[in-house]
């Protein structure tokens, strides 16, 4: 990975996150599902990191770490803050990380269940404000006001419930309440996967000109290829709980270097009938957490697989410049992109 | 119960638009800005047995405060000439001529078989039933000190020692209208004291072991699944024994409610305690959290609104529990005694063959205590369909 440096807002180094699996009547420890096991990479000031996996690959329990809404286990998390400095979101205390929130905030993948469907638009988006003493009384209303407009809704509506709006209205919502403090990184969780395709578009192209305009840096976690495409500058592919491969946008499409990412990417929906790419099918499901596979956490499911795969893990090395990949055969596969 | 009670397809409306409201002119805006409170309210209303069992309990409430007044007589006044008197019917015509309200007098007769006393309607004497009389002083709340009467016999007539007994009178010739009224008053008011003090208990455990999980989650759960596993009549009937024999009927009133208290929290702890960790879930939460919300406020502001109106539903669904609990210990002797009244007390003194066979008007009471229970279990059963208007 890259030399870190003035310009990147967030390190992740050798984040972990490890459930305990307790049993019988004395709650004992039986085991351990590393739901994140060592995930390391960097997220450059005003860039967006794209976060791709299948389900139950730990993506969410990345991102809710990263916030501390959850305690990780392992690892650093640090935020280059403005005032602080260099700080370690892991280890903080309390009063710090009261600070550093003000400055990164969260997206949630449910806009129903994200909203407390029993305050209106205004206390919703408005308590952030009152909680940290950031504006009072009339000025929370103009905040908000100004808010909602930004995000594409009308400022009267900050009366209404929740329920008086559809699920992509709910995400705007959500993104006015994480905008609310001003945040330098926001941390969307599958933030257009509830939503209807043509929404879909309407809120990535939201996000990039909120981004555009307050200089945001995005974690963005997805399981859609092609949205993650479209918004991110560097992405990260994630399987059981690691990082499989880390490279900038068009590498990774182009020219991926994991046969995992491969796969992924066999499975991109083209809008051309004619495409002639081969689509790989992966078999078997993703391996229990729990009761990870030995060596390579691939190996089972891929096609090149030989017999180091099945003992030796292998480390995520730089394969080209700014492109990381964890696979014995990196340099030697060729792989296919989406080109 | 609830499946008569449900009207078809209410289930699958998220939120109930009231349809006058459709018809005005900003349709929606209404229910656009309808908070909680208002759109349980708008489900509520739809179900007809919950209206109907909220104003039952109201009624029986009104009844239950006012008793002294809307009861004719002292409910331990005795009267010696009148005893098993059966239910008198208030009339209106007399020989098909309007008279307003009255009732006929009493003819007393001895069977001549079985030297049984029975009692006839004398229809050649009529006394008019007239409102706001004076009758026996009472009262009021222990407060205000009265004599009259929302209805009654004008004092002349009860000089002469006539009386108005609407639901017949017992062994010792006592009104059991009168009675029953005071019974209202002990038993509904031990189901309210009961369940506020369950109600205590078990918002506070129940909201201990969700909130913090891990050890104090495990040892209230064990607890409370070993007071569950106790049967409930043996363990009052235990404890019950257990109290002093010389306590004035005060103490034992509120001694019995503790007990049916202690009982009956475990229920709602642990309704309280799987709202808690379902509403930890929420995202909303969460998002409360990373905007440096105090850990109170999250409790106070997002997660009791959200579960506060399932505890409501389920505080309805409790107090039958304890009124019957109540009857059922009284009824054994084991509760409340005379001379406090209650309907437990009044339907022990029914507790015999003499009374089935020749008194039944003395098991009345046992249909109150089945209205009060009804009622209570359908508004409930409202309350409960209506708590959660946000459910997809």
């Amino acid at each position: 990975m890259a030399e870190p440096n003035g310009n990147v807002i967030l390190e992740v180094q050798d984040l972990k996150k490890h459930f305990p699996i307790k049993r019988g009547f004395l709650n004992k420890v039986v085991g351990q599902v590393k739901a994140v096991d060592g995930v390391s990479f960097q997220v450059p000031t005003g860039t967006t990191l794209g976060l791709v996996g299948e389900s139950g690959c730990g993506k969410t329990t990345t991102s809710r770490c990263i916030l501390r809404a959850i305690s990780p286990t392992g690892g650093k998390v640090l935020f280059h803050d403005e005032k602080l400095g260099v700080v370690d979101v892991v280890t903080a205390d309390k009063a710090t990380l009261r600070q550093l929130r003000l400055n990164m905030q969260l997206i949630f993948q449910d806009p129903f269940s994200s909203l407390n469907p029993r305050m209106t638009l205004l206390d919703i988006v408005g308590e952030p404000l009152i909680i940290n003493r950031v504006a009072r009384g009339r000025a929370v209303e103009e905040r908000v006001a100004e808010l909602l407009a930004r995000v594409g809704l009308r400022p009267e509506y900050m009366r209404r419930y929740p329920h008086a709006f559809s699920g992509g209205q709910r995400q705007r919502i959500g993104i006015a309440r994480a905008l609310a403090l001003n945040p330098r990184l926001v941390v969307a969780d599958e933030p257009v996967s509830a939503l209807d395709v043509s929404i879909q578009a309407q809120t990535l192209n939201l996000l990039q000109d909120l981004q555009a305009e307050f200089n945001l840096s995005y974690i963005f976690v997805a399981h859609d290829l092609s949205v993650v495409q479209h918004i991110s500058d560097n992405v990260a592919v994630m399987y059981v709980g690691r990082l499989v491969e880390y490279a900038t946008n068009e590498e990774l499409f182009f020219n991926p270097k994991h046969p995992y990412t491969e796969a992924l990417l066999s499975s991109v929906r083209r809008p051309d009938p004619l495409s002639k790419r081969e689509r790989i099918v992966l078999e078997g499901d993703v391996p229990d957490p729990s009761h990870p596979p030995t060596g390579c956490y691939f190996h089972p499911r891929c096609r090149y697989a030989k017999d180091i795969c099945q003992s030796e893990t292998p480390p995520l090395l730089e394969v080209s410049p700014g492109h990381m990949a964890a696979c014995h055969f990196a340099t030697e596969l060729t792989l296919q992109g989406v080109g | 119960m609830s499946l008569l009670s449900r009207p078809a397809g209410n289930k699958k409306v998220p939120i109930p638009v009231p349809e006058e409201k459709l018809k005005e002119g900003t349709p929606k805006e209404q229910v656009f800005v309808a908070s909680q409170w208002q759109l349980m309210w708008w489900r509520f209303r739809k179900h007809h047995l919950a209206i109907l069992g909220t104003s039952l309990i109201a009624v029986f409430y009104l009844l239950a405060i006012f008793c002294e007044f809307l009861s004719p007589y002292d409910p331990n006044a005795f009267e010696r000439r009148y005893t098993f008197v059966p239910p008198q019917a208030i009339h209106f015509f007399h020989e098909g001529v309007w008279e307003g309200p009255f009732i006929y007098g009493l003819e007393r007769a001895r069977d001549p078989e079985t030297y049984l006393i029975t009692y006839q309607p004398d229809t050649e004497v009529r006394y008019p039933v007239e409102f706001f009389v004076q009758g026996d002083s009472y009262k009021m709340w222990g407060l205000l000190e009265s004599s009259r009467h929302l209805f009654g016999l004008s004092s002349d007539v009860n000089a002469r020692g006539l009386r108005i007994y609407l639901l017949g009178t017992d062994r010792l010739g006592r009104d059991m209208f009168s009675r029953v009224l005071y019974g209202a008053r002990i038993s509904l008011s031990i189901g309210l004291i009961g369940v506020f003090l369950s109600f205590v208990i078990g918002i506070f455990m129940g909201g201990i072991s969700g909130y913090f999980g891990g050890m104090p989650d495990l040892i209230i759960q064990r607890i409370i699944e070993f007071l569950r596993s106790i049967p409930t009549i043996p363990l009052w009937m235990g404890l019950s024994a257990a109290l002093p024999r010389d306590w004035s009927s005060l103490q034992r009133y509120f001694a019995i409610v503790l007990l049916l208290s202690l009982i009956g929290w475990t229920g709602l702890a642990r309704v309280v305690r799987g709202r808690f960790l379902a509403v930890r879930e929420e995202d909303y939460v969460t998002a409360a959290l990373l905007q440096n919300a105090s850990e109170a406020r999250i409790i106070l502001r997002h997660m009791l609104p959200s579960f506060f109106s399932y505890i409501i539903a389920s505080l309805t669904l409790a107090i039958p529990g304890m009124i019957l609990g109540e009857t059922s210990l009284s009824f054994l002797g084991l509760g409340l005694r005379p001379p406090i009244i209650s309907w437990g007390v009044l339907l022990q003194e029914a507790q015999n063959l003499q009374t089935v066979a020749l008194a039944p008007w003395l098991l009345i009471p046992a249909i109150f205590v089945v209205i009060a229970i009804l009622s209570f279990n359908f508004m409930g059963d409202g309350l409960r369909d209506a708590a959660d208007p946000y459910k997809r």
